[in-house]
């Protein structure tokens, strides 16, 4: 059967193959994964259980439950300052990956340019496509820690470019920025008439400084659709729970489609997150400064080991180079699995300036870490005795 | 100092040099402040949890709790003759309670025997204490924030994005 033209330009995945090797093999010690090492807090898991228990397996509203959608306007306003109103401006999804899709159907039209600092999560790319959109990639690179500048968007810019599409902390990278350097892109942002995805599902995990939303910054909340979601902060990536936030013409545009392709949000998954968000903030600080130290030891094991690695500023990713090693991504990845049974992503899943690079995941606990890390110099090592 | 605490709670075997490298310190200084730690008496010392019902041996592996009520003495309270009761090595834990009786006495013996002639031979007979009562522990499920069971492999998948 014929497929449409478009499913056909989309860069096929080409690390599948790399992926289903590591699920194939038994005792892998992963440092692959991009979700948190530990299940759901105890407490989230039994009011979901409880809520099965009462009898709640409906639809929801299309927008999501109510309390959920106030739960999530009083937690970014305490934590934040941020304003939404419940009933226009906040529309719950499943996962951050639906509310990125909705963004980019609300508004792209044929031919519109999307702006997407590269590396970058996979679906950017491929979802700008299947919209009608053309990516424009943003180069970064280690030199300015994966950070993009104002120069760079001014001079992608033309007529055609509609949005950016702006994660931070950033997967794979790690890359955030801070308030002042934050300021300075919204500046252009501004004079540019763009509109601004910014997709913070990592927001929480910021190591040195306080995460700044960007629809904080001036006359920004207007023209952001601000993604976030419980995966990452609370360890729900299963639960598929996320939202999204912005001007209410732009909710009410990512809404009608919602309505018609997911419907809502699962009742149970969404019960769950008013939890977690009730209960939460604790545990997120403690599991923050777990994740510090675990940056802090992972960095420079990496650059004890020879594989030199930029601080990352936030998520729970390092992101090194191997290019002294002359070996692809993928060809290192591959001989590391086989040798020292130890998975890594190789850069390129993350599109084509990944290449020379290295994901590796600190979302594992320390003893882990450890053994990883020894394998990873060891593998190392006997690159060089060639 | 706290992190480096939060740190050997977790893992007590964890290195300065490990330490250091999480909390961005030289592990001179990490090895500083250990010692400093273990000088002032905040680390007390560094212990293996073990579980016993994996370990098969007999020793110790009988638990009991043991309400016990006191008559208090002038000036100093109910400490004298708490220290004469913690003194005991079968003694593992004690506490002073608020409410229905006055010490918790956790007591470890090798077998019921050990555990109830402590309590009938020492503790009850002591000039003091006007009465006891004995819980014995049947399963430990979860003890000082450890379950006491092998951890689940981990059901996420090895490789995702």
């Amino acid at each position: 059967m014929k497929t449409a033209k478009i499913v056909g330009q989309i860069p096929p995945s080409g690390i599948r193959v790399f992926f289903d090797l590591v699920l194939g093999m038994k005792d892998v010690i992963s440092l692959g994964v991009g979700e948190p090492d530990f299940v759901t807090p105890w407490n989230i898991r039994e009011r979901a259980i409880y809520a099965v228990e009462e009898g709640y397996t409906s639809y929801t509203s299309n927008k999501g439950l109510v309390e959920l959608r106030r739960e999530i306007s009083k937690f970014l306003k305490n934590k934040h300052g941020l304003d939404y109103d419940p009933e226009e401006e906040i529309l719950i999804t499943v996962g951050v990956s639906e509310a990125f899709d909705l963004s980019l159907r609300a508004i792209i039209d044929r031919g519109d340019r999307i702006l997407i600092p590269e590396p970058a999560y996979v679906s950017y790319r491929p979802i700008t496509m299947l919209c009608g959109g053309t990516p424009v990639s943003i180069n970064t690179s280690p030199g300015s820690n994966f950070k993009i500048t104002p120069k760079d968007i001014s001079r992608l810019c033309d007529k055609k470019t509609k949005a950016m599409i702006l994660n931070y902390p950033n997967n794979p990278t790690g890359a955030s920025y801070s308030k002042k350097e934050l300021k300075a892109i919204s500046e252009v942002i501004l004079k540019r008439d763009l509109i601004m995805i910014s997709d913070e599902i990592y927001g929480d995990l910021t190591y040195d400084f306080e995460h700044t939303p960007f629809a904080t910054l001036p006359k920004m909340k207007e023209r952001t659709i601000y993604l976030n979601g419980f995966s990452k902060s609370y360890a729900m990536t299963g639960w598929r729970v996320g939202y999204a936030c912005g001007p209410k013409s732009l909710i009410g545009a990512m809404t009608k489609i919602h309505q018609y392709t997911m419907l809502c949000a699962s009742i149970i998954s969404q019960m769950a997150a008013v939890e977690a968000l009730k209960s939460g903030e604790r545990s997120v600080q403690e599991m923050k400064r777990e994740y510090r130290r675990r940056r802090e030891f992972v960095i420079s094991r990496l650059n004890e080991i020879g594989l030199s690695c930029h601080r990352p500023e936030g998520a729970f990713y390092a992101f090194p180079s191997i290019k002294e090693t002359r070996l692809s991504s993928l060809e290192f990845s591959r001989r590391l699995l086989e040798k020292e049974k130890v998975a890594v992503v190789p850069g390129t899943a993350f599109g084509s300036l990944g290449e020379g690079y290295l994901r590796l995941s600190y979302a594992s606990n320390m003893d882990k870490l450890k053994e990883a890390l020894l394998g990873i110099e060891r593998f190392v090592k006997s690159l060089s005795q060639i | 100092m706290n992190e480096i605490i939060e740190i050997l709670e977790r893992d007590a075997r964890a290195t300065p040099e490990e330490i250091a490298k999480m909390l961005g310190m030289t592990s001179k200084a990490v090895a500083l402040a250990i010692k400093k730690m273990e000088k002032e008496g905040i680390i007390l010392k560094y212990k293996a949890i073990i579980n016993r019902e994996m370990s098969k041996e007999e020793r110790n592996d009988v638990r009991a709790l043991i309400e016990v009520k006191l008559t208090p003495q002038k000036n100093v309270g109910f400490d004298h003759l708490a220290e004469r009761i913690y003194q005991f090595p079968e003694v593992t834990s004690c506490y002073l309670m608020s409410g229905t009786y006055d010490l918790l006495v956790v007591v470890e013996g090798g077998n019921i025997h050990t555990v109830s002639s402590f309590v009938s031979e020492k503790l009850s007979p002591m000039e003091g204490v006007r009465g006891t009562v004995t819980h014995f522990i049947l399963k430990k499920y979860k003890e000082d924030g450890d379950i006491l069971k092998q951890p689940e492999r981990s059901k996420r998948p090895a490789i995702s994005l």
